[in-house]
């Protein structure tokens, strides 16, 4: 397996010392990648610098319900491929390593064909983190949402409208496909007026019979994430 | 690398003067307390002392003292044994939304296969239940209260006197789960009102799977666990004789101990949570700021995840637990930090620390000199910052 260039983070050496000593919940390969997590960008600003050259960028979870993940994406367009895949992470420790193992997955080897990474699978990232106790399988089921937005993201950026994935979602404007998925991220995303949506998703602008239904998925989401 | 163990409401180290009384009930006095000779008959004398030893620190009588498994054990009898025995007169239970799981779920279970009804209440901002809001609660088919004397999470030391009082004049019975409590606060059944009380030996310094339930003389209670009718049989099976030693010499030294262990551990639970609150931002401390258990300090920090914070804390040999989802069993966030009125990304980030016997002043420093590293680390590697500036204002205030 080919390591990627990690983001060391600073702990305390007798922390480093201690890491491979100490009795652990997890496998050694999710504590490593907690205690040394992949591909992570670094506080808000480094985030918005990445921000500005990303393909794609897609956000999923909030703080309460205790998991919130972004991932950022550069996309080899000829090839179809995925060249970089960064993230940050709110969350614990399955949450943190299984975040850091799905952008490695998505980025070794001269990178993952975009088709192939929609396809990722919460058991693949488990699988490659050599397991995680079954309380905490919820917890690795949101990177590979995350990719897939931010997958999505790209495709809608780059005009390839046709290949965005609706998963389990609901259609709530026929005309511009959007679902209630994407009416959550955008609210997740700061838009809690329809105005607001609009703005993001151009929702129901040619068919305004769909703009109270928009209404209150914007208010069940807003209630759900913001109380 | 020194062990600072900061975990003391989850369980004790089992203090050395505890396991030395234990020690001969394994293998001198070992006998079956309910045998006729000579070996059961020192075993029978030993627990009938300990239970005597028991029952003067509670003010209680010798015989008003069964042994149990433990606190939830104690609590699952209480609960189901007064509601079976009392069906005839009533069937509503009062209790609240901060009780340990023992009492919640036992309260559920009671709700679905006995047909009881349970009201649930509220506390305030600081996890205490308004005596008044019980009063009020009362029907005329309530058959039991039962309140904490002291919260397991966030501390809190609610007014068991007055609720006791009030059940008394409503002539309705009153349990109390003094696990937390047993260690700092006054067991007085009297003093208390209390005619049912549940306490663990392994919040005490003594050994787990032991405890008692105190039942004042004439409370009627059907068994739970059926057998050689041992514990006037109540709780039948043969007595965990070396437990029962135990659990009766750490409740005599907690309570002898109890008023200094509580002056020098309030100094340093005080000394953690003004150095939580001073050093690092978005945080506040959960529970009542004076009316608390001297070792509890139970802190929200906000932008984090207790997991990944324990796990951390971990790491430089420091025990401590989290209100988190991420951590429980249910993948619930604390049951009891919401109850208090905050929102879900407050329960996720609160840490409870609780000191104990071996805690010193260096031990805190050791924690207040990591964690603001620590936080640092997982708010920057977070695309989280909740907008939470009124909820910080709002219990820092107070």
């Amino acid at each position: 397996m080919e390591i990627q260039t990690t983001t060391k983070l600073s702990l305390h050496p007798d922390v480093k010392a201690k890491a491979d000593s100490k009795k652990w919940f997890y496998t050694d390969t999710v504590k490593e990648h907690f205690f040394n997590p992949r591909n992570l960008l670094m506080n808000d600003s480094e985030g918005e610098e990445y921000s500005k050259n990303a393909d794609g960028i897609g956000m999923v979870g909030s703080p309460a319900c205790g998991d919130a993940m972004k991932i950022w994406i550069k996309v080899d367009k000829k090839n179809d491929k995925i060249t970089e895949c960064k993230f940050q992470t709110f969350g614990c420790a399955s949450a943190i390593s299984s975040t850091s193992m799905l952008t490695v997955m998505a980025s070794e080897n001269g990178g993952m064909k975009i088709d192939d990474a929609l396809k990722l699978k919460p058991q693949n990232i488990m699988a490659r983190l050599g397991g995680l106790p079954n309380r905490k399988f919820h917890c690795s089921v949101l990177g590979d949402k995350a990719l897939r937005s931010a997958i999505n993201d790209y495709f809608r950026r780059s005009e390839q409208t046709t290949r965005i994935i609706i998963e389990g979602a609901r259609i709530v404007d026929p005309d511009t496909k959007t679902t209630d998925k994407d009416i959550e991220e955008a609210v997740l995303d700061g838009a809690l007026t329809i105005e607001d949506v609009q703005k993001k998703l151009k929702i129901g602008i040619g068919n305004k019979a769909v703009i109270p239904a928009v209404e209150e998925l914007i208010r069940f989401y807003k209630e759900k994430y913001f109380g | 690398m020194r062990e600072i163990y900061l975990d003391n409401a989850a369980t004790t180290k089992t203090r050395p003067e505890v396991k030395e009384e234990m020690l001969k009930y394994f293998d001198v006095v070992y006998g079956n307390p309910g045998s006729f000779h000579g070996k059961g008959l020192d075993a029978k004398d030993a627990i009938e002392g300990a239970r005597e030893r028991v029952a003067k620190i509670i003010n209680s009588k010798a015989k008003e003292i069964i042994f149990t498994g433990g606190g939830t054990e104690s609590i699952n009898l209480a609960l189901k044994g007064l509601a079976k025995s009392m069906k005839d007169k009533g069937n509503h239970i009062i209790t609240t939304k901060i009780e340990h799981h023992a009492v919640l779920h036992t309260c559920e279970y009671l709700e679905k296969y006995e047909g009881c009804e349970v009201t649930y209440l509220d506390v305030d901002e600081y996890g205490m239940v308004n005596p008044e809001d019980v009063e009020n609660a009362i029907k005329e088919n309530t058959i039991l209260i039962t309140v904490m004397y002291a919260n397991n999470e966030i501390g809190t030391i609610n007014s068991v006197k007055k609720i006791g009082e009030i059940a008394r004049k409503h002539n309705i019975y009153f349990h109390t789960d003094a696990c937390q409590a047993a260690g700092y606060c006054d067991l007085d059944v009297e003093k208390l009102n209390a005619d049912l009380m549940s306490i663990n030996g392994s919040k005490i310094y003594g050994p787990k799977g032991v405890g008692i339930l105190y039942v004042k003389t004439g409370v009627q209670l059907v068994p739970l666990i059926h057998g050689g009718g041992q514990e006037r049989n109540l709780r039948s099976g043969t007595e965990n004789v070396p437990g029962i030693m135990g659990f009766a010499k750490a409740l005599e030294l907690a309570q002898t101990e109890k008023d200094e262990e509580t002056a020098r551990l309030t100094k340093l639970r005080d000394r953690l949570v003004n150095g939580v609150l001073e050093k690092i931002p978005k945080t506040f401390l959960n529970g009542h700021p004076t009316q608390r258990l001297p070792n509890n300090a139970n802190v929200s920090i906000l932008d984090i995840e207790g997991e990944a914070l324990i796990l951390y804390l971990n790491e430089y040999n420091i025990y401590t637990s989290t209100g988190s989802a991420c951590t429980s069993q249910t993948l619930d966030p604390s049951h009891v930090v919401i109850a208090t009125g905050l929102p879900y990304e407050a329960a996720h980030g609160s840490i409870r620390f609780t000191l104990g016997r071996e805690t010193t002043e260096e031990d805190v420093d050791k924690v207040l000199e990591v964690l603001p590293g620590i936080v640092e680390i997982l708010r920057k590697i977070s695309p989280v910052n909740v907008a939470a500036e009124h909820i910080i204002e709002a219990r820092r205030k107070k």
